[in-house]
């Protein structure tokens, strides 16, 4: 069944016909995913032809829900863009919406978030600054690479998306029932503990990976979440011991501030939580490989 | 990206908030010359990124031109926790009666922005949370309703303020929040917000800290980098594009994502113990498309500073290819001796996920004999370490 995003879910891109936008949309047709439209106002009434698939373009989200009845959107619009492209997912109602874009002005991201609380939290926010969610074998939402691996029974979450493949290739012979990249911005939509709570509650998952990084206390605060509420076995791998504080490593939220956002603080707070934290990603495949073969 | 007091101040200036008249200096003369526009007495303030200067020796306060000249001499050139000062800023002094505390600042865990005031200022303001929790007041901010009158005076009244400057707080929580909201900041904060004994309340300290992301609609936000104060290889990387971060170990690093290459710092650290405690020199993440330009601009930096003795170029095919990661590899060594670098440390390379084994066949073929091809994140990262130490 996987989480979010099924083999049901029918899906729209917003900036499909920029270059990323298209370049994905191929990839996400080619991985099985149902993409019944493109948004761009400039555009509407065109179709765009993928390999022989042809995708038609709307001018809003919902002229493209109405039509298709669409219920997730992948975003690709650029940085100066992406709010008004989220706030109007969120105002036609959309249950989805991925977020690609890296970039996004902080202030951008905290006001379309504040938008959707206080709309009623009707749309569930993925992003910015991630790779998506993929359900292998049923659905693509994002540029996850559809090959790494095939369905099964973990699920995983991250902050980060090459670790999320690193981590879907060690594992691939087990496969996922879904990947998903949160993103590593400090403001993000869907965290780790709503991805946490949704695999605690999917049949079809027997195990979590929770992949974190430094900055922030969204791990310290996930921990907690698994202690009360997660009763299936969770391994975690947190990146950057060895980051310098007050650097920003790569990602925009990936920042140890004074002594707040330590891997160690957070790799200590998942090991009390009962989570087996490994050292490498290597490690960390070889503890969830013991624990799928132990259930 | 954080500023420097000085700069904060001018930004403080641009959006109305009340702050002392102040100037910048680089050497005594200069110091001098402001103090005098200034009437001579003034106060000298380090410049530097980090707190706890005033303990450090490096605010001082100066009774006329000479004094300033004399305590700026004193100052510039001092070490306040690793940082060298290199200016000063002088400002009008004020006779300060109460010290208070306030800033906005970007609150992750909730996802908003967030008020912290206090009328405990004048210290650091985790301290006052700590012993004296009852006088900080936290006030979640909507970032679409923002700060208003209404709002600013209900911060006033959390954050207990003495009636006589309510009204000359409230009009700064109003303005502040316009300049939080106008320089795209993640942070601004003002300690200490002082009451002077004549009863005006003043910005005395400028916190601010800029969101880089948002830099595309704030042309004038570029000119505030201390280009000086940068690495300059992280200022070279910088100019063509390269998200590199100078550290100061052995084994370069080169890899594709930033949570791929934090962890791959991690496990680098990890396998150099066994080695001397050989560290990882760098972080650069070439990012999804690494074409062959991409990888030598990575290479000729990593390669070029002189800590690294080993480089361990560590790719995960996702969207990437590992065979068009390879000719990358290949071409940029061959362009790196093409633009007259001679190169002569070992590369270890790492290619797993898309189109791996053909990446792996293209290194086999090119038989470049610095360049050795271990296929596991742990065992590149070992192979690395050793070849740095060897190196060392």
């Amino acid at each position: 069944m996987a989480i979010w995003l099924t083999k049901d879910s029918k899906v729209i891109v917003q900036g499909m016909t920029g270059s990323e936008g298209s370049k994905h949309t191929r990839r996400m047709l080619k991985a099985g995913t149902n993409i019944v439209g493109g948004v761009n106002p400039r555009k509407a009434g065109t179709t765009v032809d993928f390999d022989g698939t042809e995708v038609p373009v709307f001018g809003s989200v919902a002229d493209a829900m109405k039509e298709t009845g669409a219920d997730v959107t992948v975003i690709f619009v650029p940085p100066a863009f992406t709010k008004g492209a989220v706030v109007e997912a969120i105002d036609a109602g959309i249950g989805l919406a991925v977020v690609i874009t890296e970039g996004v002005p902080v202030h951008d991201s905290a006001a379309f978030w504040a938008h959707a609380v206080a709309t009623g939290n009707k749309t569930r926010i993925i992003g910015p600054n991630c790779p998506g969610v993929a359900s292998p074998g049923a659905s693509n939402a994002g540029i996850i690479p559809a090959d790494i691996s095939g369905s099964g029974r973990i699920g995983l979450v991250s902050k980060s998306g090459t670790l999320t493949y690193q981590l879907m290739y060690e594992l691939r012979d087990i496969g996922f029932s879904t990947a998903v990249g949160i993103g590593g911005d400090p403001i993000i939509g869907t965290t780790h503990i709503d991805a946490l709570a949704a695999f605690q509650d999917d049949p079809e998952t027997d195990a979590i990976v929770m992949i974190g990084e430094i900055g922030g206390d969204a791990e310290e605060r996930a921990a907690e979440f698994i202690k009360a509420h997660v009763t299936k076995p969770v391994v975690g791998y947190i990146a950057g011991f060895t980051a310098p504080p007050g650097k920003t490593m790569g990602h925009a939220g990936a920042i140890i501030s004074g002594s707040s956002g330590t891997a160690d603080a957070k790799k200590e707070a998942l090991e009390a939580a009962g989570v087996k934290v490994g050292k490498t990603p290597s490690e960390t495949a070889r503890l969830m490989r013991e624990i799928m073969s132990g259930l | 990206m954080d500023l420097y007091e000085y700069q904060g101040r001018d930004v403080f200036e641009k959006h109305g908030l009340p702050v002392l008249a102040g100037g910048v200096a680089e050497t005594p003369e200069e110091a001098r010359a402001i103090a005098e526009r200034l009437g001579g007495r003034v106060v000298v303030k380090a410049q530097v990124k980090v707190g706890g200067r005033g303990k450090a020796g490096g605010v001082k306060l100066a009774a006329d031109a000479d004094e300033a000249y004399a305590r700026a001499n004193d100052i510039l050139g001092m070490d306040i926790k690793g940082h060298t000062v290199h200016k000063v800023m002088l400002a009008e002094t004020a006779n300060i009666a109460e010290e208070y505390y306030f800033s906005y600042l970007l609150d992750r865990a909730n996802r908003t922005f967030l008020c912290i005031a206090s009328v405990a200022g004048g210290m650091e303001i985790e301290t006052v949370a700590e012993e004296q929790p009852e006088k900080v007041a936290k006030i979640a901010i909507d970032a679409n309703r923002g700060v208003d009158e209404a709002l600013a005076r209900e911060i006033v009244t959390a954050g207990h303020f003495p009636a006589e400057v309510a009204d000359q707080v409230v009009a700064i929580a109003v303005d502040l929040w316009k300049t939080f909201i106008a320089e795209d900041a993640t942070l601004v904060e003002v300690n200490p917000l002082a009451k002077t004994a004549e009863g005006r309340v003043l910005c005395l300290d400028a916190k601010v800290t800029l969101d880089e992301n948002a830099g595309f609609r704030h042309a004038d936000h570029e000119a505030l980098e201390d280009k000086a104060a940068v690495d300059p290889l992280e200022q070279a990387a910088k100019a063509k594009d390269l998200n590199y971060v100078k550290l100061d170990g052995e084994v370069g690093i080169i890899g594709n994502g930033a949570g791929l290459v934090m962890s791959t710092l991690d496990v680098v650290a990890y396998a150099g113990e066994q080695f001397g405690g050989v560290k990882p020199a760098n972080f650069l993440d070439i990012g999804g498309g690494a074409s062959a330009e991409v990888m030598a601009n990575g290479l000729e930096i990593v390669l070029s500073d002189p800590a690294v003795k080993s480089v361990f170029v560590n790719v995960f095919g996702g969207i990437t290819a590992c065979d068009a990661v390879a000719n990358g590899i290949v071409q940029a060594l061959a362009m790196l001796e093409g633009r007259g670098e001679q190169v002569t440390k070992p590369l270890v390379v790492r290619l797993d996920g898309n189109n791996a084994e053909a990446g792996r066949a293209i290194l086999d073929g090119a038989n470049n004999p610095l360049v050795e091809r271990v296929d596991t994140m742990d065992g590149a990262a070992k192979r690395a370490a050793e070849l740095a130490a060897a190196g060392k």
